[in-house]
């Protein structure tokens, strides 16, 4: 096996292995910091595929922004006193079943579909090119992204005030 | 060798990973924890194809795209939650029955 098959191997067994104790662990916390490693496991797999630009920006937004508010979340919707976070299962069985049901479709279909399998794109460095896309063909998507996020951060600070009742 | 479909099979398990959390998880926090698995498996899936297809940075673009709608999305149903557990004092889902005929 090539160095490439192992390195990929390794960040796949990362991330699924992460990602099932996300969603098989009793502790919030056990599943938040394997939610954290299931991060690193993708960044991993965005590397081997060439995608550099996003690697990093998966790490710094997702580690660095969303895991931290997923904490903060976890930390805000206890009581003070409550200090296991233990989150329990409901209709684990019939989850389960459907859950089983669906990867076997997509594993299935990832098998004997004939992919269109162009010439592809060896590794380069993508900062640049994708810096030229967002400035000049995509500035509208880029734009309006940038509304979205205006319009996220008042809505959800907006929520979350605490109204003075009259 | 690694090809297109080794990418698509892990991106399948951590999409049924994802529904399974979804599906099961009684705490809201777990429940989005699951979303944001689903949202990584869709990521995968993007860049792979943009790299073992066309060869054009479109999927990471698409992907970058996913990615800062995530952050959005992660930071109001946070809010929600929050004002859910204000409201209910118990982070479970399956207290939330208000809207229940």
């Amino acid at each position: 096996m090539s160095a490439h098959a192992v390195i990929f191997y390794v960040f796949a067994a990362i991330t699924v292995g992460s990602a099932a104790i996300v969603v098989f662990a009793r502790s919030l916390i056990y599943s938040a910091f394997a939610l954290l490693f299931t991060f690193f496991g993708v960044a991993g797999l965005y590397v081997l595929l060439g995608a550099d630009f996003l690697a990093a920006t998966q790490l710094l937004i997702y580690v660095g922004g969303i895991l931290v508010l997923l904490l903060f979340g976890v930390m805000l919707t206890h009581k003070l006193y409550d200090l296991d976070l233990k989150s329990g299962v409901t209709q684990f069985f019939p989850g389960l079943i459907v859950a089983a049901g669906l990867f076997a479709i997509l594993a299935v279909t990832a098998r004997r579909a004939t992919w269109a399998v162009g010439q592809g794109r060896p590794p380069a460095p993508t900062t640049a090119d994708i810096g030229a896309l967002f400035m000049g063909r995509y500035l509208l998507p880029f734009e309006a992204a940038s509304i979205l996020l205006l319009v996220a951060l008042m809505g959800a600070a907006m929520i979350v005030r605490r109204r003075k009742d009259a | 060798m690694i090809g297109l479909q080794h990418y698509l099979l892990v991106s399948a398990a951590l999409f049924s990973l994802g529904i399974l959390g979804v599906l099961t998880r009684r705490n809201a926090v777990n429940v989005l924890m699951g979303v944001e698995l689903i949202l990584n498996s869709a990521n995968i899936n993007l860049v792979a194809f943009s790299r073992y297809g066309t060869g054009n940075l479109q999927g990471q673009l698409f992907a970058v795209f996913v990615i800062v709608i995530a952050a959005a999305e992660v930071a109001v149903a946070l809010a929600i939650v929050l004002t859910l557990y204000r409201l209910r004092h118990t982070p479970n889902l399956d207290e939330a029955d208000i809207l229940r005929g």
